[in-house]
């Protein structure tokens, strides 16, 4: 709708944010680390070839997941690793925790908890400042065949299938606004390949969904109540063992008359001092969400594992 | 304006990628020879690589970092131990310098052969290429330079990973 307003300059406050949660997590990631000498046969895959926690908790950039499986476990073990994000738009912010765990390289269940806080947008539109969607995100991906690092000497990518189920708590406003229910299933396929000799990795997901906003606003909608293919990738070059910069895009649907949805893009860089931990740092152009276009932010994420 | 950027960004990135890829497309085949099938073959476009890595004398330091980082390593230790290191260092050498495309012979056994009775896991493969990282950051070879070695040594996981 046409109501838009000038961005708020709210950099600084999410650098600031990001800092107070990476320097927490940091923390608790020295106690991680200290456990870790006696236990040396987990987590043995390589330095950032995991990817980092995306968007909805699965292993993945951060809009989009990758076909790895979380957590730095290989064929005989089990690897695990919970994540903070933020997302600080002009008109919004995102707060999430979850975790996950990854099952012998073969199978990543996840957990994610999304509150998506609707700041003064909720007061104009009647609920209240600060109103906010909470959603939850149980996920489970497999990993059919192919192995991201070691197949480089043929074309085969790495290609999992997954699904993630989302409970949204906001059944009666959803309604409202015209989403045709407050749950979901996203079901993806995805193929991860990295081009060692080009320190490049490529990522091509394939979502089938009905989710508004990812689930933040429902699912299906007056213009649409199907299925629909939606594309998403990511490039990531790796700069060293410790950092990557990478790009993602991630086509959405556009389900709602009332509230305009566009696809999502955003740059980022991962940087991964050691195994126990990684943060992400993106900025993201999220585009219209309800009544406020150009939504524009920082991303930052931190994640620790063992 | 930053949205068009972002475009901009993604697609230059596309087309980096397109280009990656057509180069591997059109790199000579390396030949296969039977004796070599479980070995790395000589590739003409690492040359440069082998530069990068200082030559022959600088693959024979390297070893020897590396030969250490596994000794000191308690995933793969127990696999050195009681083995013959300095003629493992001195194959070793031989090896990449012939996938680097130096003036190398390599005499050493059948990757298959020599790997098949040791039961490596999948895990003690990639701490051997962590331990072989660190080395080579040691010695300060550039990280485009290790990726292009590594890519060549990963497939030979086929030969090394019995369990
Ligand atoms: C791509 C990866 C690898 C390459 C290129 C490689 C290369 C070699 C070479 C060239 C030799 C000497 C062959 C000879 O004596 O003629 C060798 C021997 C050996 N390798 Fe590997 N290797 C790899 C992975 C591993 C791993 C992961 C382990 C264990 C963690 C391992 C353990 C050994 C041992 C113990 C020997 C000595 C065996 C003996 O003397 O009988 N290698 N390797």
């Amino acid at each position: 709708m046409g109501m838009y307003r000038k961005n708020r300059a709210t950099w600084l406050i999410g650098l600031a944010l990001s800092g107070c949660v990476i320097s927490s997590v940091a923390a608790a990631a020295g106690v991680e680390s200290a456990s870790d000498s006696s236990t040396p046969t987990v987590s043995n895959k390589l330095l950032l070839t995991g990817g980092v926690t995306q968007v909805e908790g699965s292993a993945g950039g951060g809009l989009t997941p990758w076909a790895v499986i979380g957590g730095y476990g290989t064929s005989d073990e089990i690897g695990a690793n919970a994540f903070l994000t933020h997302v600080n738009l002009p008109d919004y912010h995102l707060d999430e925790v979850g975790a996950m765990v990854g099952l012998y390289d073969r199978v990543e269940v996840s957990f994610a908890q999304q509150r998506f806080n609707t700041e003064q947008v909720g007061a104009a539109l009647g609920l209240g400042r600060g109103f906010t969607f909470q959603q939850n995100i149980i996920g489970v991906k497999v990993r059919l065949f192919g192995d991201v690092v070691l197949d480089q000497d043929s074309w085969l990518p790495q290609v999992s299938v997954g699904v993630q189920h989302k409970k949204n708590d906001q059944a009666g406003v959803l309604q409202f606004i015209g989403a045709k229910s407050d749950e979901g299933n996203d079901y993806y396929v995805n193929a991860t390949k990295l081009f060692l000799g080009q320190s490049l990795l490529v990522n091509a997901t394939l979502r089938f969904t009905k989710a508004n906003q990812i689930g933040i606003l429902g699912f299906g909608g007056d213009r649409n109540n199907s299925y629909k293919p939606e594309f998403e990738g990511s490039v990531a070059y790796l700069l060293s063992r410790n950092w990557a910069i990478g790009a993602e895009y991630r086509q959405k649907p556009n389900n709602l008359g009332i509230a305009k949805e566009d696809d999502w893009y955003d740059a980022f860089v991962a940087w991964a001092p050691n195994k126990h931990v990684s943060l992400t740092l993106a900025y993201a152009d999220l585009g219209n969400i309800v009544i406020k276009d150009r939504q524009r932010g920082l991303y930052a994420s931190v994640q620790v594992g063992f | 304006m930053f949205k068009y950027s972002l475009h901009a960004t993604v697609i230059a990135t596309a087309m980096l990628f397109a280009q990656a890829a057509m180069a591997q497309d059109t790199a000579p085949m390396p030949e296969q020879s039977a004796a070599m099938a479980a070995s790395a073959p000589r590739d003409p476009s690492l040359k440069p690589v082998f530069d990068e890595f200082g030559g022959r004398p600088g693959l024979v330091a390297l070893m020897n970092d590396f030969m250490d980082n596994l000794m000191a390593d308690t995933r793969t230790r127990p696999y050195f131990v009681d083995a013959d290191r300095e003629h493992i260092k001195v194959e070793l050498v031989d090896q990449f310098c012939v996938i680097l495309d130096g003036p190398c012979t390599y005499s050493g056994k059948d990757m298959e052969k020599v790997h098949r009775g040791l039961g490596i896991n999948r895990a003690a493969f990639n701490a051997l290429v962590e331990d072989l990282q660190t080395a080579m950051n040691k010695h300060d070879i550039p990280f485009r330079a290790q990726n292009k070695l590594l890519a060549k040594l990963a497939p030979m996981h086929k030969a090394v990973i019995t369990k």
